[in-house]
């Protein structure tokens, strides 16, 4: 198998059980939007092109409420304000490819395949096919939110909520995150992040979430950057 | 809804885009990595402490305690699949037992 495909394959076998956690939500996305009055056409559309789950269920709300276009919009932008992190995350991993390549990458993008991809990175660092796992995750992600959608449109939420299903994905989150702290910046992160996320949680627009990764990001950077003079190694960019 | 497309895919081309034009300073080089573990615990937390948006530290709160058990599969065993059945069959278990 040549390495592109290798590379491939391990993303859409990473991106598995977040198919299954995702599925329900998919579905949810679609009954949802059949309820707000939505033709089905829209409903799937959105899909396809917005992808991006939060901000699909806060437009169907929107369109619920009949809100202005520029209302919509506006509130898509902040509530995917958390991609941009996501774009300079992966930014130094995927730097030397075509534009084309990071359009399509980008296109793909979502919470469900950044998280495996950026895990495998970071174990992997800069490699020449590299992108090729992200690809392979985004791209049966797009699928299964496809195919999620358009059942939530014919059959309604079919998956009985006791099945709890959508547990997946935070077990998947939790499954990626836990081998990554691996020092006490780390851990503070990932900590402090968690807190705020509880108290900043309703703040409207998952404005929360970035808050709260800002915070773990910067508590982070500032725990590293402090040991670094007793290590062994000279701070990296601190000169 | 196209411009709502357009501008999801904006966000997440943006930096993607800038950071392959421009050198990143190392002092963002060096918070880049702390974004996987900042941002996946701010989703984690919510999902296993709230319940209906409410914080909920009682024994009833079956996604915490299930939760608490796959970070401690996943610390042992540091494998992904074994990390999410065990959860998954935890909070099955405590929503049929409890």
């Amino acid at each position: 198998m040549s390495e592109q495909s290798k590379q491939f394959w391990a993303g859409v076998r990473a991106e598995i059980p977040l198919l299954i956690g995702g599925f329900p939500f998919g579905m949810i996305y679609g009954a949802l939007a059949m309820n707000a009055g939505l033709p089905a056409s829209a409903a799937q559309l959105m899909s396809s092109i917005v992808f991006a789950g939060s901000a699909q269920f806060i437009t169907t709300q929107l369109v619920r409420e009949s809100a202005p276009g520029l209302v919509i919009v506006l509130t898509i932008a902040v509530v995917n304000l958390r991609h941009m992190l996501y774009s300079a995350s992966l930014a130094p991993y995927l730097a030397s490819l075509s534009t084309r390549w990071k359009a399509l990458l980008s296109y793909l993008l979502t919470d469900e395949a950044y998280a495996p991809t950026v895990i495998h990175y970071e174990k992997e660092g800069i490699t020449p096919y590299g992108h090729w796992f992200l690809l392979g995750a985004g791209l049966v992600l797009w699928m299964d939110w496809q195919i999620s959608t358009a059942l939530g449109i014919w059959l309604g939420t079919a998956i009985p909520e006791s099945w709890s299903l959508d547990f997946a994905l935070p077990l998947t989150f939790i499954a990626m995150v836990v081998p990554v702290l691996k020092d006490r910046p780390a851990i503070a992160a990932a900590l402090s992040a968690g807190v705020v996320a509880l108290v900043a949680y309703s703040l409207p627009f998952q404005l929360g979430l970035i808050v709260a990764a800002f915070v773990g990001i910067v508590i982070g950077t500032v725990l590293e950057g402090r040991k670094s003079p007793r290590g062994t190694l000279p701070p990296r960019g601190t000169l | 809804m196209l411009l709502g497309g357009l501008i999801t895919f904006g966000m997440r081309f943006s930096l993607i885009y800038l950071f392959g034009r421009f050198d990143i300073p190392e002092t963002i080089r060096k918070a880049l990595h702390y974004v996987p573990p900042a941002v996946l615990s701010a989703i984690i937390f919510p999902e296993l402490f709230l319940r209906e948006g409410a914080l909920n530290l009682t024994l009833d709160n079956h996604r915490l305690l299930a939760g608490i058990l796959a970070v401690l599969v996943a610390w042992f065993s540091k494998n992904i699949l074994i990390t999410i059945i065990a959860g998954m069959i935890a909070l099955f278990l405590l929503q049929f037992f409890l």
